[in-house]
């Protein structure tokens, strides 16, 4: 028996769970980083015109062969690593059989049953909470083309009339890496699930192995879920859920496959083991329309490649490259800072901790660099659609800036003067003070004969500054600013003022 | 719908290859058989299955499958462009094309 | 057989297309004749009798005269020539040759042109060897008899009524019926030898990984082989120097440098063979041979003992079941392999009517495209491969591979060679086995072995059999690299046979009936 949505609707989330314990598996599809693809030469770059990343290789033409690229290889290692993975001593490609357009080959060559890093994991910090998802391996394989639909409603596949293809992206080296089934986490499974994806797009990124941009697809996840009686020790039948393109999107689809497994299991039907694809706009999955099941993919060894048996010394190599992991690092700069969790959190948010980090190894102190980076840039920012990291300033530029306020050759002032000129494309801090004329007034001779104008001025504030209301200063500080068109120092002006009029601010 | 497999295809002698099976097989594969095709194909395969089933009596589990003859292991390619097809060369013996890509009838389904 | 009747070419004794490729690259290199010459002599052969024979699928005429003027201008500026420059070449049609229809024998492929060289191309063009065209061959380079070729039958110039041998029957019997003096061919179970032996010719497949696959269309590639064909083992063995190599395009390609086999060739000639011990083995030499092979087969065991050869008889048990793991092992890669001609970036398409789907056009075009003997092995191999068939079939088949190695392994501590008839029969009437895949399929029965454990291998001719009058070729079989011992006995034996008859098998080949030349 199998039912159609539209008859029993969708359960409540939380009835779900009372009633139900999810089950998830994740894959994520990784590009690698490479300049060129898995088994060919061609470059891997993004956005190229159609059909000009391509060979006999990766069209598949008759008699071209696949030669692996090392590098692949090594990252997918790093990876496997870094995911606490046991890397295989030997390992092969095996042919994935089944007929594509978007697959030249009508195989995809891919690790089957000899992965190159397997029995991992990954801990994943879910609202303050620590949670352990165990890595049951990272295998290498290769992307697909891209379909373009046309003539359909809509560009989508139903109703196309005919389909153009790219093969640009076919080829481009892919690490899946697939977790052991995460149970347990209740209601929380899909923001453990966005947790995981989360966490391990900040490790690929500080690997260095992949730029992870899901709005690209050089990351993308399938989410699997079923559905298990809440404490029943059987699994449920799971549902695949691809096209899963940004953090929010895994969250979303795992809830949405929760509240719509349940309302067909608590009717009575069974879940039907398919491939689904998330709609981003309507928060769903639908059902995708393949007609062959994993039995028929007549997986065997790649027979045009040899085995893989990656050298104990590269790999220790390899282990000892490792970055320090994001989530390590964010703790001992947290402490090394000082800053409080709210902080670090709306830090991290913004894409600022790279940042702030290099502009205090540039000289500058964790706050002053944090208050750049988070008050004036973030807004700056923001007002421009972009984010911290492409923002057109380096942390270098900003912590000269910062020198620059602290030897009091600018003032806070002028200080957002220089940003904005650095931003304008204007150069380096010191050639936009030049071109500006931003430098405070030093010069003490300009600096009294505006003291005096100021104090002629306003005799009486003169007065009350004589008789010891020594705040009253700001007046005058504030006219000679004025005067200067903001270029003065305002503690030197100060001085200059009880200088002038004889009176000890301290007495 | 997948084949079921046999118990042991050698010990049953031939091995029971069905005209679903044939049919599924050629689904699979993308071989748009005629009836007569079908027939053919239902009962030389079976011929040929029954004797190279022998294959599965020798094949004892302390033996280790050889998938190359020449025993090879870690053979790369440096990570390093090298020019592939001119664009036109790419599409030259495209079937249709349009914008610079292949154009193929609409796809039904899926990819992975 | 009818005589000659008339041709372009003269008398036989100074006919350019009945000298060795030896020879030939003697006479360019001396200046005695031009490369424009000999390769036109080999055209005006090709128009005069492959009307007949239909050995080629397509005639390279412009390019061929071309590249050989390239040679005569290279030779004239006082460059260096390799061994070969200047010689022509027949390149079985499963090669690609940028701009040159390619179409390994399928309607799939009809009037594709490919953008690049295979590996092997390079190499033939680099040497200055003139390439004359392609070669027919069966669909796929499936089948033994050149029958399943979607353009029609080779015939074997020893009897135009006769298979010339499969699947490079195209090669072979453009050897035989000389219209090239060399010929490339590709062996995945016998593609190269058994051809030879059933056209009186040469043939070698080297150890697997010798010669790059780098642009050979897929058969089976943990078996497929590229190899040298010509009508002396000499020939043979320059040819084997040329294309023979790693190649980093080709991932199992021998990182091993190129044997010494023009070299063994020489020595094999000088010298007798008293210290080199020859297997016969047990298992291919039996009931399912032809009495007239056999009986070839014996006297050349007896003209080794005459060479001073020690004869021991091996035992290779595994090989009874070398048919059964190849006829599994080949058809689950040749499945995943074809899976590319799908009509969609080049090659055949039918059925896009505009409403159909990828799908349905997919089907439709390798349904009308595809020939029945590689649409039985497309399914059989899709079964062998299935979930729940793998360990019985395809699984089980690789651990057969392994025995068989094992067998050969043995064998080798006893022989420093290998040797068997290389072909069960002589050549058959074409039409005899076309509808019965397993007879045909025996005809591989004696090189399968060989195939499975990626061993050199070669056919030499040892005579006429007496029962049909007709070629036997005689295989050996040496180890892993060990193409230098297996030449220099191919040579030995070939020395040994032209002292006794004045000439090679070859040169009893019939003339033909020759069509007059229209150029
Ligand atoms: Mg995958
Ligand atoms: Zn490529």
């Amino acid at each position: 028996m199998s039912f159609d949505l539209d008859t029993v609707g969708l359960m409540d989330y939380d009835q779900a769970i009372e009633t139900f314990d999810p089950v998830m598996g994740l894959e994520v599809h990784v590009e690698l980083g490479t300049a060129t693809k898995m088994f060919c030469a061609c470059p891997t770059d993004f956005g190229g015109e159609p059909n000009t990343h391509v060979c006999p290789v990766c069209l598949a033409l008759p008699g071209a062969m696949p030669a692996v690229n090392r590098l692949a290889v090594e990252y997918a290692i790093k990876i496997g690593l870094a995911l606490n993975c046991e890397i295989a001593e030997w390992c092969r490609f095996a042919r994935k059989n089944y007929f594509y357009p978007d697959m030249p080959k009508n195989f995809q060559t891919s690790q089957y049953d000899e992965p190159i890093a397997f029995n991992g994991y990954l801990d994943v910090d879910v609202d303050g909470e620590i949670v352990r998802i165990e890595i049951e391996r990272a295998h290498m394989e290769e992307d697909t083309g891209k379909s373009l639909h046309v003539g359909g409603a809509t560009g989508r596949i139903h109703g196309a009339e005919y389909s153009l293809l790219d093969y640009n992206r076919a080829g481009v080296p892919l690490v899946e890496i697939v977790t052991k089934p995460i149970i347990g986490t209740k209601a929380a499974a899909p923001a453990v699930a966005r947790a995981y994806v989360g966490a391990l797009r900040d490790l690929l990124l500080s690997l260095g192995v992949s730029d992870v941009r899901m709005d690209q697809g050089s990351l993308r996840c399938d989410v699997n879920l079923s559905l298990t009686p809440a404490g029943n020790p059987v699994f449920g039948t799971r549902t695949e859920t691809k096209n899963v393109n940004s953090l929010r999107s895994v969250e979303r689809a795992a809830r949405y496959e929760v509240t719509r497994q349940a309302a067909i299991l608590a009717a009575g039907g069974t879940i039907k083991q398919e491939t689904r694809h998330f709609e981003e706009q309507s928060g769903t999955t639908r059902a995708g329309r393949s007609k062959e099941t994993a039995e028929d993919y007549r997986y065997f060894p790649e027979p045009d490649l040899v085995p893989i048996a990656p050298a104990r010394e590269w790999v220790e190599e390899l282990r000892a490259t490792l970055p320090e992991l994001p989530w390590i690092r964010r703790a001992r700069l947290q402490a090394d800072w000082g800053f409080t969790d709210p902080e670090m959190r709306d830090l991290l948010a913004a894409g600022g901790i790279d940042l702030v980090a290099e502009t205090v190894a540039a000289g500058a102190t964790p706050a002053e660099a944090k208050s750049w980076w988070s008050a004036y840039l973030g807004q700056k920012a923001n007002a421009a659609g972009q984010s911290l990291t492409e923002l057109p300033i380096t942390p270098v530029q900003v912590a000269e800036v910062v020198a620059l306020v602290n030897s009091g050759a600018l003032n806070a002032k002028l200080a957002r003067q220089v940003i904005d000129g650095v931003l304008a494309g204007e150069g380096d801090p010191a050639a936009v003070v030049a071109a500006r004329g931003l430098a405070v007034v030093s010069d003490d001779s300009a600096l009294q004969q505006a003291v005096d104008d100021a104090l002629a001025a306003a005799p009486d504030v003169a007065d009350r500054i004589r008789s010891g209301k020594v705040q009253a200063v700001g007046a005058v500080v504030g006219a000679v600013m004025k005067a200067t068109r903001g270029q003065a120092d305002a503690a030197r002006v100060r001085e200059l003022v009880f200088t002038t009029l004889g009176v000890d601010p301290e007495a | 719908m997948s084949p079921s497999p046999p118990e042991d295809p050698a010990a049953t002698g031939a091995p029971a290859l069905t005209r679903a099976d044939v049919a599924h097989l050629a689904y699979l594969t993308r071989l748009k058989l005629t009836d007569e095709e079908l027939d053919t194909y239902v009962g030389q395969l079976s011929v040929i299955l029954d004797s190279v089933a022998q294959v599965s009596q020798l094949a004892t589990p302390d033996v280790v499958p050889t998938t190359h003859a020449v025993p090879l292991t870690n053979v790369y390619r440096e990570d390093v462009v090298v020019p592939g097809l001119e664009h036109d060369a790419a599409l030259a013996g495209a079937p249709a094309e349009q914008d610079g890509r292949f154009r193929v009838p609409q796809i039904l389904g899926e990819g992975e | 057989m009818s005589s000659p009747s008339s041709s372009s070419a003269s008398s036989s004794s100074t006919d350019l297309t009945r000298m060795t490729a030896a020879d030939l690259a003697t006479r360019i290199h001396s200046g005695e004749v031009s490369s424009v010459e000999v390769a036109q002599a080999h055209l005006d052969r090709i128009g005069a009798v492959d009307g007949d024979v239909h050995a080629f699928l397509h005639v390279s005429g412009e390019s061929a005269l071309s590249q050989a003027a390239a040679v005569d201008a290279a030779r004239a500026n006082g460059d260096t020539l390799g061994p070969l420059a200047g010689v022509p070449l027949a390149l079985k049609d499963v090669l690609v040759q940028k701009g040159v229809p390619t179409t390994a024998g399928s309607k799939i492929l009809e009037g594709w042109l490919p953008p690049y060289d295979a590996t092997v191309t390079t190499k033939l063009i680099e040497a200055g060897i003139v390439i004359l065209g392609k070669t027919n061959m069966d669909e796929f380079a499936m089948g033994s008899s050149t029958e399943n070729s979607a353009y029609g039958p080779t015939r074997n110039p020893w009897d135009l009524d006769r298979i010339p041998g499969g699947s490079g029957g195209g090669s072979a019997a453009a050897l035989a019926a000389f219209e090239a003096p060399l010929a490339i061919g590709t062996d995945t179970g016998g593609s190269i030898r058994q051809p030879a032996s059933v056209t009186g010719t040469v043939g070698a497949k080297p150890t697997y990984g010798g010669v790059s696959r780098y642009g050979v269309i897929a058969l089976a590639s943990s078996l497929d082989q590229v190899g040298p064909c010509a009508r002396t083992v000499l020939d043979t063995a320059l040819l084997h120097e040329v294309i023979a190599g790693h190649d980093p395009r080709d991932s199992t390609s021998i990182p091993q440098p190129v044997p010494q086999v023009v070299a063994a060739v020489r020595r094999g000639q000088n010298e007798d063979l008293s210290g080199v011990r020859i297997g016969v083995v047990k298992q291919l030499h039996s009931d399912a041979y032809q009495s007239g092979v056999l009986s070839s087969f014996d006297q050349a065991v007896e003209k080794f003992t005459a060479l001073g050869a020690e004869i021991v008889e091996v035992d290779c048990p595994h090989f009874e079941a070398a048919l059964a793991a190849y006829y599994l092992i080949l058809p689950s890669e040749c499945s995943s392999n074809l899976a590319r001609f799908d009509a969609m970036r080049y090659g055949l398409r039918v059925g896009d009517t505009g409403g159909a789907s990828a799908e349905e056009v997919m089907m439709a075009t390798r349904g009308a495209g595809f020939g029945p003997e590689v649409k039985r092995r497309i399914i059989l191999g899709a079964y062998a491969l299935s979930a729940g068939y793998y360990d019985a079939y395809y699984g089980s088949a690789q651990k057969v591979r392994t025995l068989i190695r094992q067998d050969f392994e043995k064998a080798y501590l006893a022989a420093d060679v290998l040797i068997s008839p290389a072909s069960p029969v002589t050549a058959f009437p074409i039409g005899e086995k076309v509808n019965d895949p397993m007879a045909m399929y025996l005809n591989d029965l004696a090189t399968i072995p060989g195939s499975l454990a990626g061993i050199p291998a070669m056919s030499v001719p040892s005579g006429l059999a007496a029962d049909t009058g007709l070629p036997v070729g005689l295989q050996i079989m040496g180890p892993a690299l060990g193409e230098e011992q297996m030449y220099r006995v191919a040579a030995a034996f070939e020395a040994a046979y032209v002292a006794e008859h004045g000439g090679v098998v070859a040169d009893s080949a019939p003339a033909l009936a020759t069509a007059e030349v229209t150029r």
